[in-house]
Parts: C-alpha cells; structure tokens; sequence
C-alpha cells in the first residue's frame, strides 16, 4: 500500500504542476471549456485514487470540487469568482495534504468544511483564506523518482545495442587466437551486460499483480458502502505487463470495479428475488492472448439495461429517436461510453456521473487497446479490455525449420516430444495427418507447409495449445528457449495472421513469432471433438526404472534394496558395533545407528554397512558385499509374512529379495508426534512402503500400513480401486501416468509433486470440515 | 513550393523523393524472411536494434523483383513501423519545385500508385515517389 501511496502522491502532484497554468487560465475566464474540463478530469481522478488509498479527507473535497465542476459542465451553474475561488481553494488544500501525506505530517482540518461551503450556490463570497502555510519544505526525502517512459525506451535500446555489440566482438574473438585474459575479461562483460539487461528489463516490466493486489480491498470496502455482499475472484495475476501500460490501466480498472459493484450487483433482497446467490460474483482475470493481454471484469449483476441507456442518451441530446431506432443492440450498449451519459439517476460517492467510462475508454485506446462489453441483461456484465503486447517480455521456444527460425510463445506450448520415441506415432488419415503422443490422437500441422518452407520430415512436435484445441506442431528441431521483447511486426507481416509479433533475439537476426491460433487457421485445422479422442487401447506406458542396490546380504541371501534409499555404503569396524539397549547399534560419526543384521556378525575385522536414510532417520544395515545398481523390475511377486521382505524379483534370471525398507524403519523409527497420520494401503507390492513412504516422511508425514487400535489416520492413500480400512479421505494412486477419463481424480503413483499437492490439499479439506 | 528532395534511381528509374519522409539512408545488412507475407515483402532486418521491414520496391511497383544482392535503402516510418524501401542507387539531394502530375501522364499501374507529382531536374521530369504509397496492403496517402 505504501507504493501505491508514494505513487499517488507524486502522480497528484505532478498533475498540480501541470494544471497550475490551467487553473490560472481559467481564472481569467471561467467559460473556458478545456481548462475546465482539466480541472474536472484532476478532482475526478483524485476522488477515485482517494477511495482506492482510503483517504476520506480527500475523497470529501475532490468529491465535493467535482459536484460543482459537473453541475458547471452540464450548465446548471455558471461560473463566478466565488465558485472560481472556492474551487481553487480546494485544488490548493488538496495538494497541501498531499504534501503532508508524503512528509507524514498532520494537517489541521478544520477550514475544509468551510472550504467546501464556499462552493454552495448561495454562498457568501467569504474572506479569502488566510496566508497558507507552506508546506513544501516538509517534502520527504524519496527514494523512488518518476522517469519518462521515451527515456526508459531509449535506454532499452541502447541495452540491445550493447548485447549485439557485445555478440558482435565475441563472434571476432571466436575466429581469432583469444588471449585466455581477453577471453576472462569478455566474460565479465558478458556478465555484466546479461545482469544490466535483466535490471533494464524489469524497469518496464511488471506483474499484473501489481495492479490486481489492492482490488481485494477495494471490493471489500465500496461493497460494504454499498451495503452489498461481493465475492471476489482473481485470476492470472502473474501476467507480465509494461510498466506504463499497468499504470494506465489502473484508473480505468478502479472505475469498471466500482461501476459494476454500485451498478451492476443488485442488492441482496433483489438478487434473492432474481433467484441469485446474496452474494454478487465478480471476477477479474488476465491472460495473454496473442499479442495482447486481455483483461477480464466479469459481474453476475443485473448487466446494462440498454433500453435505458437509450432513453437516457436521447434525453441528453446525444443521439436522435431516429439514429436510436436504426442502432444495433451492441451500438446501444456501446453508448454507456459517450461523454455524459449515466444509466444511473444518483449519482453517488462510489462511482461518478457518467464520466467513468468515457474516460475508461479514452485511457484505454490511449494505449492502443480496446474495450468490449458482453452484456446479459439481468445475468450480468462482462467487460474485456484488450491492450497490446507491446514490450511485453515472453518467454518462448525458438523452433528451426528450412533453416529459419521462428520463436512459440512457452505458455502456448504444452509438451515437446521427438518422433523417434515409442510414444509418437504418425499415421495419415484421408489427407489428413495424425499424431498419437501417448494414446491421444492430434492433427499433425507440418509449420513447413504452412510456411511454404523446404522441410524434411518432422523430427520433433511442439504440442501446441490454442483457444479452439490442441495440434501437434512439425517442426526441424527445437533449438533453444530465450526470453525475448516482442514488438508488434509492420502491418504487411501482421496481415498473414500467422505471426504474434517480431523480435531480435542475441543473435542480431530477426525473429517472427508464430501465432499458433494464426497457424491452425492457415492449416484449416477443425478441431473435432472427433480427433481430438483419447485413444483407449495400445498406450505404452513409460515408467523410468527404479534403480536398486544389489548386495550379498550376511545370511548368504542375494537382496535388492531401492538406490533412493541408501544414503551411503561405509565399511566399519566391527568393534564399533556393540548389542546397547536392547538391540545392536553402529557407534558412528559420534551417534547411535541402529543396525539391521540379516545374520550373526561374522568374525571379521571390518564390514559394509548400507547406511539407509529416509531423509530423517537414519539406520544401518550390515551386508557382506555391494554388487552392482541395477534397475528394478516392474513385476515384484509379494513375499509372505517376513517383514523384512518386501518381495521377490527377477533380476538377471535370478530371484532377488527386495528389502523392505519401509519395515525397517517402521521398527526403528519413532513416529513424529503431531504429524498427520498417513494410511499407506499397502498393495502387497511393497511399492507403498519402499517408493511411498520416504517421499511421504520427507514430506513431514507419518505413515502406517495398518491401524493401531490407538491411531487414527488423517488421510489414507491407496492404489487404484483397493479398498481402503479406515473411513478417511482417501488419496487414489493409479500405475498409468494419463488420467483415465475425465472424472479420474487419481495420481499418477510417480507424480511427486501432484502426489504430495494432492495429500496436503485432501488434508488441507478435512482441515476445513 | 520549393521542397529538399533525394534523387535515387529505382528500377533504373530516377525518381525523387521528399527528404521529409525520409528517416535516414542506409545498406541493410542480412535479411530474414517473412513467409506467406506479400511478395514485395522481401523480409525483416536489424537495424540499430531495431527490426525493420525490406520492401522490394520492384516486386511493389511490378517492375520484377530487384536483385538479391541490393542492400541500399531509404528508411522511412509508416504509422510508427520503420520500413527499408530498396534503391538501386543514390545521386544526390537538392530542391525543386514541385509540380503536379500532368493531365493526361499515363503511368503504369505501381507507377501510378505511388506517385504524386513531378519535378524537374536539369529539363528532364522526375517523378515524386510516396514512400507510404510503396508499402503493401496500405491505404495510398491522399
């Protein structure tokens, strides 16, 4: 909040600069319709930053400057000295608190209700202030300056100079005999321009957080004015915007929320009525687009009623019965954007008196964007304010084909897979080409052909996600992933619709990059719920093998233990290994290990020690010799009853033992009290106890395999369709990595992350019950 | 009206253009193409960390495609986009007056779209070139 205020304070008192000389000009004659309408555009915009910052002794006066300035606008008042003066006077009270505001000093209050007196039509023209007190020299020192946006331009492309500049010398360098200290000190200078180029870089640009952070508040505290109920959702905050463009969009954003929160939400006995929830929905997302940034306000009100708006727009005088009759419903609803025009009688605090959304519009083509309503009567307004790309940073994937290069937005790509793989099969249906990645079948769209580039076969697919579906892109070769500033191409290039916009990447030579939607549509992809079929049968799943120590165990036995698990094999002495409290324990790096021995310590010397880990305890197991890691076999045939035993696989035409790890420390290892209790439904595999459970208690979670009459289990997970003990949420695992149907809520048993996500989010639901 | 002109020659052509279009003179270096843009569009090039877009002012006046190895340009800015319009090769700046095309001049097609008017150098008329004019799927500037 404290930037947000630093920001309003030197945007307000920029503006004041600038206005002086408006304000000075419309002293000298008040008719002047321009400088009045400066005037107005200030109070009006400090009235909205004032309810946004919560700064009621502002919102008063800018409010109460604003009353007069419209009735002024609309002709119901003429302009004289006193009006001229009152308003002056609160033009200068507003900057003296905005200097106050920035020193932290406190202001004395006591004039401004008689400063907002003087405004009243039958005000007596009162004794001009007394001399103010200056305030400026109680300015704070800041640490932030304002810079114009031409100079932060001109020092981004002086950067791009000096990275190809610098590009340029190491390419010299390269093809001559480098001297090593040349070479350290190009490296420096490499370092140095890539961290200058970052630092640049984010001078512009800007998550849209930024901007979408303090709308929570606001919501909460213009519904609670209202006497209304507002649920509010944000979506897409971690999209990057210039920083100008944030700036410019904040305004036109504060007004569209409030609008729709004072207009468009009804109240809760007429939502009740409406057959609504009390609470009215708005929701606010971005996302990229193209090249452009859209950004979603999207409320579940009563929408624009248009036939009022109509009405109201011919009792402005601002359209005729006639030009009303001949206009589309879409033209009717765009007219909530003429200047002064309001589908609201009271005007009221929140939002103003039809000067909202002419400005909203202006401030947003002053951006080169554009705004667009989807109005549902009585279900709701939708307003999207597209802004370009411009500037933006994307990342991207830069794709070869005959031997050009294009860049693929990342966020657009969903997958890289090479053809040579099992999982990627290609097969031609009528003239149509297919692509099989994994069982789902995708139209095969060669970049090639839509280019009308030489091409060989495709050697890799991007898996490229649009709007209207997902296609499989053919392309040479995928070459590398950069960062890049894209800029809008020249309108002949925009016109192929198949590039989002051009860049210059390190390398000097110009980029285009692709639009996917653009390149679907040249390729006259449909997507067919048809193609787009999950293929049911022939998937080849790929599992990566669980690499597992082979190892002689004391009693002669040949074992497996999982890789994962072993921390480190050691050789001992002997003597180190004594029976202490009940069992036998390895004194080692000065603690205690409990060690497992499969047979009686052999008389020897020294020997190795698995020292096994499961991230936090730790114990010993004492072999006769390491053999090899091999990779563990899929098919593990359960062992009957030894707990040490997890089961038995074929390694080498030979029967391993697979150690079951997890019995091991469940002897050993006291369970952390006040972790949840996670029922690991043991599948007969050992898979849950070897593979599971270490990444569970890494996790910070206790795990048991079967219930003691004293524990109660928060969570239980479970292979597949097992059944599970215990009446508890229950977390389902499943062998195939692609979900099985749309309703398959379960994890892919490997899936760590989603594994993990998917406990703590069951754990974080239960919490909540 | 007396106007600063560039006299340069386009497909073997001398034709004049107003200095006041023109953002600078310069050789473009390497040339990346757009595919699937117009033919006249020969492609995009870095200039000065800024990607500008090579007209092939040949293929735009359909007079065939200048040769491969051309690298002189006039650059101008159409609506904020800087475009290289291709020469063959330039004489030399100077003031003239211009002059309407004269009634009843026959241009060719890609002539005619681009220009607006005729100067006269040394007795021999050139005609006026609108640089705008020679950039693909644009209005022709009034």
């Amino acid at each position: 909040m404290d930037d947000l205020l630093q920001e309003f304070v030197a945007e307000t008192r920029e503006t004041l600069e600038a206005l002086s000389g408006e304000i000075v000009a419309w002293e000298a004659d008040p008719a002047d319709r321009p400088r009045l309408d400066a005037i107005f555009r200030f109070v009006h915009t400090v009235k909205g930053s004032c309810g946004f910052l919560d700064l009621p002794r502002l919102a008063r006066l800018s409010h109460a400057a604003e009353d007069v300035l419209a009735a002024v606008r609309s002709g119901n008042r003429t302009p004289n000295t006193a009006l001229v003066n009152g308003v002056l006077a609160i033009v200068d009270r507003i900057g003296e608190i905005v200097e106050a505001i920035d020193a932290g000093a406190s202001l004395d209050d006591t004039t401004e209700d008689l400063l907002i007196a003087a405004l009243a039509e039958d005000a007596v023209p009162a004794a001009a202030p007394g001399p103010q007190v200056s305030v400026s020299q109680q300015r704070a020192a800041s640490r932030t300056i304002r810079l114009n946006v031409d100079l932060l331009d001109r020092m981004m492309s002086g950067m791009s100079d000096m990275v190809l500049a610098r590009n340029e010398l190491a390419r010299r360098l390269r093809d001559s005999s480098i001297d090593p200290r040349t070479e350290a000190s190009l490296e420096r200078l490499s370092i140095t321009v890539a961290e200058m180029r970052d630092t640049v870089t984010r001078t512009r640009m800007q998550k849209i957080e930024a901007l979408f952070s303090p709308i929570p508040r606001m919501v909460r505290d213009t519904a609670a004015e209202v006497g209304k109920t507002v649920t509010l959702a944000i979506e897409g905050s971690d999209v990057e915007l210039d920083r100008e463009m944030l700036e410019l969009l904040r305004d036109p954003l504060v007004h569209i929320i409030r609008n729709a929160i004072d207009h468009g939400i009804e109240s809760a006995d007429a939502r009740r009525a409406a057959g609504k929830r009390e609470a009215g929905r708005l929701t606010l997302s971005a996302r990229q687009s193209g090249n452009q940034i859209l950004i979603e306000i999207a409320d579940d009100g009563r929408g624009i009623d248009v036939d009022r708006v109509a009405a109201k727009a011919v009792q402005a005088g601002l359209r005729s019965e006639r030009e009303i009759a001949s206009m589309t419903l879409a033209a009717k609803t765009d007219l909530i954007f003429e200047p002064g025009l309001s589908s609201r009688d009271v005007a009221t605090n929140i939002s103003g008196r039809g000067v909202g959304m002419d400005v909203v519009r202006s401030n947003i083509e002053q951006l080169g964007g554009r705004i667009q309503l989807v109005n549902t009567p009585g279900q709701g307004l939708g307003i999207t304010i597209h802004v370009p790309l411009t500037l933006s940073i994307i990342s991207t994937i830069i794709v070869g084909v005959g031997g050009q290069q294009f860049a693929l937005p990342r966020q657009t790509v969903e997958e890289i897979v090479t053809v040579r793989g099992d999982a990627v099969r290609i097969d031609t249906i009528g003239d149509a080409t297919i692509a099989t990645v994994r069982g789902k079948r995708l139209p095969l769209v060669m970049l090639g052909h839509v280019l009308g580039l030489e091409t060989r076969v495709a050697g890799t697919l991007a898996i490229v996600s649009t709007r209207e579906g997902v296609f499989a892109l053919g392309v040479d070769a995928v070459l590398d992933t950069e960062e890049l500033v894209v800029k809008p191409a020249a309108p002949p290039v925009m016109a192929t619709g198949l590039y989002a916009g051009q860049t210059l990447p390190d390398s000097g030579r110009p980029m285009l990059l692709l639009d996917g939607t653009g390149v679907a549509a040249a390729a006259s992809l449909s997507f067919s719920r048809k193609v787009a079929a999950t293929e049911q049968e022939g998937t080849v799943m790929v599992v990566p093998p669980t690499p597992a120590l082979l190892f002689d165990d004391l009693d002669g036995r040949r074992r497996a233990i999982p890789l994962a698990m072993v921390d480190r094999v050691e050789t001992v002495s002997t003597d180190l290994i004594r029976m202490s409290g009940g069992r036998m324990r390895l004194a080692i790096g000065g603690t205690l290990v409990p060690l497992h021995l499969a047979a009686d310590l052999p008389q020897r010397r020294d020997i190795a020690v698995l020292r096994l880990t499961d991230g936090d305890a730790e114990i010993g197991y004492a072999i006769a010799e390491a053999l090899d890691i091999v990779a563990l076999p899929r098919e593990i045939a359960p062992a009957d009853g030894d707990g040490a035993i997890a089961g038995v696989a074929i390694i080498d035409d030979e029967p391993v033992e697979l150690i079951d790890a997890f019995a091991l420390f469940g002897d050993e290892v006291m369970p952390r009290i006040g972790a949840p209790l996670c029922l690991l439904q043991a599948d007969g595999q050992g898979w849950m106890d070897s593979f599971l459970r270490p990444a569970l208690e890494a996790a910070g979670y206790r795990c048991v395999t079967s219930i003691q009459p004293d524990q109660q289990p928060a969570i239980a997970l479970a292979m597949d369709d097992d059944p599970v003990d215990a009446p508890v949420p229950v977390v389902r695992l499943r062998r195939q990595r692609a979900a099985q149907g749309a309703n398959d809520t379960s994890v892919y048993r490997y899936d760590r992350a989603a594994l993990m996500a998917a406990v703590a989010g069951t754990l974080a639901g239960r919490a909540a019950l | 009206m007396t106007e600063l002109f560039l006299i340069a020659h386009i497909a073997g052509r001398g034709v004049a253009i107003p200095t006041a279009d023109i953002d600078s003179v310069v050789d473009i270096g390497e040339t990346v193409a757009v595919p699937r843009a117009e033919a006249a569009l020969r492609g995009l090039t870095a200039l000065r960390s800024r990607v500008i877009t090579v007209i092939d002012t040949g293929v735009a006046l359909g007079v065939g495609a200048m040769p491969d190895d051309a690298t002189r340009a006039v650059i101008t800015r159409v609506d904020g986009h800087f475009y290289a319009i291709l020469v063959d090769s330039l004489e030399d700046v100077a003031t003239f007056d211009r002059q309407p095309l004269s009634a009843g001049l026959a241009l060719d097609g890609g002539w005619q779209r681009v220009g607006t008017g005729i100067i006269e150098r040394d007795g021999e008329p050139l005609l006026v070139l609108d640089l705008a004019a020679l950039v693909p799927a644009l209005p022709v500037a009034a």
